[in-house]
């Protein structure tokens, strides 16, 4: 029979199973919304066809993205009840406010200016149109602030009391619990890979077109716009992860300890561990390919600055070193190579060869996955880097979860495995299938008879229309 | 400790209020995709989509706030209710996400569409009768000990709440129905017409069965619903649901378009007030009253500044969406 640990292994990986399959959808839709209402604003400005030819093309893959990330969002706030009925218990009195905040302020404004952002466009005219798109875009913001307080709060939680049964309790300021010490940081941390993770998708889909066509308008303005956003936005989210870093140094040493893969203290210096195998047992990096005092330059801003290791804290309260470790190598590794993607077409742009360089083109078409790679493995890198706790030094995940019968927990994370995989693995193929139309003159709106679900039910005459429009 | 008295009421109020406004709303969603199955592929099954298409992901929101204000302002409830109920939980969520894809996918792909009509149908049939049964286990009580679920995994499969569930996929098969009489016209909406007299007998029978199995699950509802001085104020919500079921099918028959929809939120707002009759003030019935689970006033303050300030927007905005997509949903779509 499985045991309570056995219980509680299931329902982590039930958690980290769908958050991560959840935060896949949300970190394409808050960049696209924005850059939605970005084009859609640029025709109302210029007046060009070929803008509103672009906002009609992404729109259809905004509805199929937004679908799936609101059903799995859905999911998301019953978790919190269903697997970890004792957290939401003790910490329901704070941050409960916040997600019910995030209901009331974003999800309602995204939900409710959906329907006429995507079918609305000749029933309300351009101008309320384009306030419809940036409700939904400013929703997804919105949304992102508080669920990334919420977050943050369980990661260096400030601002509250213990009440007297056991029951984390609001104290004297809400300010003081929504802004805690690590969530500017990793707002915009995580709204900026939302952007770079959309201007990389973006990107590829034009440069798959372009290896088709260079000729095609609208792939050189999209791919244009991606590798702009690529070459700005790259080396600042470079600078936020390195001040989001630090912060956790302050807040969070041992994650950072973890991350670096240093099992020992270094008193006169830390080297920077590029690569090894990090052997928990033996309490080492095996085959480390290290650069002297680098990590201490890095954290420190000192070559010579003292950094302690994991060997000052008790076993029971070290994170999985080697899942850290990794996945904290995947995301910056993955950051650099955007910068290099970035930087490269600033070189083609300059020349006037950004829409004939092949080689660009394929290595765009190659890391239009990367952003979708990076979040999740920043976020495993954030959420493993805090166990073993949930709220970071107060609660233990061990004593977080509900009271649930492992056959239980077992059959629903089998079902979600089973039904996210088959259900998500077909809308992203759908997507794909949008991508890999060429953007053309006279795309057809999301609310245009027959392709797609707006009022539209076909008139006679289109109801045959174009095979594979639809 | 009076202030803290009158908000925790008033909180009840907000979230049972967030409840109806979800069970109305995703009500005659759910109900349109329960009755999917019979409308004719083609014609009646598109322009049924179509007439929700643009509003549902709004109505849905309503279920995220029942759940997430529920943990906000009563979070020892909602830590003891998910677990208790967490099969149900976790059918009614994979329902939901097979119905919410549906809408999308049908159309991106007309090849298996009939498999996501099926999706959308199943997905809806199943989340609305896990809805009702998560009702149905919570009126028939929830073992707790200390601040726990203390039940195994299976407490909530009895045959009441077999028929609390159904019960619910009726009276949303009958908002379904009514809704789509307004919104419809030509055979479609004569079908509508004929399942909705259908739609309301069933609901009826499963209430009134309802009505009458629930005092006998506990001497506590008994002396509710039957003993002086109660049964004064509790016989009302009887006799007023019997005299709306009488307009109801009495518009049914006059063929009326907008009033049978009108009618049958009147008979969901009665249960609803039949509901609030057996369990006041638990949330959990016999175990936790509303005050044991209620959050701290400073919580309390905080989130009603917010519903304050944001629900007579959302409920503005959600109106203007309404009126944009207002009267029939047309052959030739929306312009
Ligand atoms: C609102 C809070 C919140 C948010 C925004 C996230 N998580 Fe989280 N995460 C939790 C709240 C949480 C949690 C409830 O606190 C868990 C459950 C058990 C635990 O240890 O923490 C957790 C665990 C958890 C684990 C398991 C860690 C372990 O057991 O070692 C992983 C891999 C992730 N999360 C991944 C993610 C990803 C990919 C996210 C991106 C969206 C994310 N989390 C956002
Ligand atoms: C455990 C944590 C989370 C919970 C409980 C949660 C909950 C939800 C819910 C209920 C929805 C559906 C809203 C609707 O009905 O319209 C949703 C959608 C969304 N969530 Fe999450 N969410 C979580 C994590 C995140 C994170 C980390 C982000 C961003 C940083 C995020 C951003 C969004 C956005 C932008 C949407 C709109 C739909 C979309 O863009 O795909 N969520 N979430
Ligand atoms: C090379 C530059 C980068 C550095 C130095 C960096 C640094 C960090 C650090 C230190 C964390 C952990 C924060 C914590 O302990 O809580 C983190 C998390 C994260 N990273 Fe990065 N990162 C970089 C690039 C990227 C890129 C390119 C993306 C995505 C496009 C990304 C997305 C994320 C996300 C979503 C998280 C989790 C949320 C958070 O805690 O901020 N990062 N990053």
């Amino acid at each position: 029979m499985l045991d309570t640990a056995d219980v509680l292994l299931l329902a982590r990986i039930q958690f980290a199973f769908t958050v991560s399959f959840h935060f896949i959808f949300p970190a394409f839709s808050i960049g696209l919304a924005s850059y939605l209402a970005v084009l859609e604003g640029l025709w109302l400005r210029t007046g060009k066809a070929l803008y509103l030819d672009l906002f009609r093309y992404w729109l259809k893959i905004f509805a199929v993205a937004f679908a799936m990330g609101v059903v799995s969002g859905i999911v998301m706030s019953y978790q919190f009840g269903t697997n970890w009925a004792v957290f939401s218990d003790r910490a329901g009195p704070v941050i409960g406010p916040l997600m019910a905040y995030e209901v009331l302020t974003a999800f309602f404004l995204e939900a409710g200016f959906l329907g006429v952002m995507l079918f609305g466009m000749e029933r309300v005219g351009r101008k309320l149109h384009f306030a419809a798109t940036c409700m939904v875009a400013g929703g997804t913001f919105v949304s992102a602030f508080w669920i990334l307080s919420v977050n943050s709060w369980m990661q260096t939680p400030t601002g509250y009391v213990m009440g007297a049964n056991g029951q984390f309790l609001p104290g004297e300021s809400w300010i003081d619990v929504i802004f805690n010490p690590s969530f500017p940081y990793r707002l915009l941390h995580t709204v900026t890979a939302a952007y770079l993770t959309t201007a990389f998708a973006v990107g590829a889909v034009g440069a798959w077109h372009l290896l088709r066509d260079r000729t095609n308008l609208h792939a050189r303005k999209m791919f244009s716009m991606a590798m702009w956003m690529a070459a700005l936005v790259a080396p600042v989210q470079i600078l936020l992860g390195d001040a989001h870093g630090l912060n956790t140094l302050e807040h969070q040493p041992v994650k950072v300890m973890a991350m670096e893969g240093h099992y020992r203290s270094h008193p006169e210096g830390a080297p920077l561990i590029l690569f090894g195998i990090p052997n928990s047992k033996e309490k080492r990096v095996d085959y480390a390919l290290e650069v002297p005092k680098l990590s201490s330059l890095i954290l420190k801003h000192d070559l010579d600055a003292p950094l302690k290791g994991l060997d000052t804290v008790p076993d029971e309260d070290e994170p999985p070193v080697g899942v850290v470790f990794w996945a904290f190598r995947v995301m910056v590794g993955l950051g650099f190579a955007m910068l290099g993607i970035g930087l490269w077409s600033l070189v083609a742009r300059s020349r006037g060869k950004l829409y004939e360089w092949a080689w660009l083109h394929r290595a765009a078409l190659v890391m239009g996955p990367s952003g979708f790679v990076a979040v999740i493995a920043g976020w495993i890198t954030t959420e493993v880097g805090r166990q073993p706790w949930t709220i970071y030094g107060l609660l233990r995940t061990a004593d977080s979860a509900s009271p649930l019968d492992a056959p239980a927990v077992a059959a629903s994370l089998l079902a979600f495995i089973v039904v996210y995989f088959a259900v998500f693995s077909v809308g992203t193929w759908y997507i794909l299938r949008l991508m890999n139309k060429p953007p053309h003159p006279h795309e057809s709106g999301a609310g245009q008879a027959p392709i797609r679900t707006a009022g539209i039910t076909p008139g006679p005459a289109q109801r045959g229309a174009a095979p594979g429009e639809e | 400790m009076d202030v803290n008295f009158d908000l925790t009421v008033v909180w009840a109020f907000i979230i049972a209020f967030g409840i109806f406004a979800y069970v109305v709303m995703d009500g005659f969603d759910l109900g349109i995709g329960i009755l999917f199955p019979s409308f004719k592929v083609g014609e009646g099954r598109n322009r049924a989509m179509n007439s929700i298409a643009p509003v549902w992901d709004g109505n849905e929101t309503w279920l995220v706030l029942g759940g997430g204000g529920l943990f906000a302002a009563f979070p020892l409830a909602y830590a003891v209710i998910l677990p208790a109920t967490y099969p149900l939980i976790v059918a009614m969520l994979l329902g939901l996400v097979f119905r919410g894809v549906a809408f999308e996918f049908r159309w991106r792909d007309p090849r298996h569409r009939p498999f996501w009509d099926l999706a959308f149908a199943s997905g809806s049939f199943v989340a609305a009768l896990t809805q009702g049964m998560t009702l149905g286990a919570i009126l028939q009580g929830i073992e707790v000990s200390g601040r726990a679920y203390a039940g195994s995994w299976w407490d909530w499969l009895t045959p009441y709440t077999l028929l609390t569930g159904l019960g619910v996929v009726a009276g949303y098969a009958l908002l379904g129905a009514t809704w789509l009489i307004w919104k419809l016209d030509g055979p479609p909406q004569d079908h509508a017409y004929k399942v909705a007299r259908r739609a309301a007998v069933a609901t009826l029978v499963l209430l009134v069965a309802v009505s009458l199995y629930t005092p006998l699950l506990d001497e506590d509802y008994w002396r509710r619903w039957f003993e002086m001085p109660s049964v004064l104020f509790a016989a009302q919500v009887p006799l007023l649901t019997a005299i709306l079921a009488y307009l109801l099918f009495r518009a049914l028959a006059r063929r009326h378009e907008a009033t049978p929809f009108w009618i049958s939120l009147g008979i969901f707002l009665l249960g609803m007030a039949g509901l609030g009759v057996s369990m006041w003030p638990y949330v959990v019935p016999d175990q936790i009253t509303i005050w044991d689970a209620a959050a701290p006033e400073r919580s309390q303050v905080f989130m009603l500044v917010g519903v304050a300030l944001t629900l007579p927007l959302i409920i503005a905005y959600t109106g203007w969406a309404y009126w944009v997509f207002r009267g029939k949903v047309g052959h030739e779509g929306y312009h």
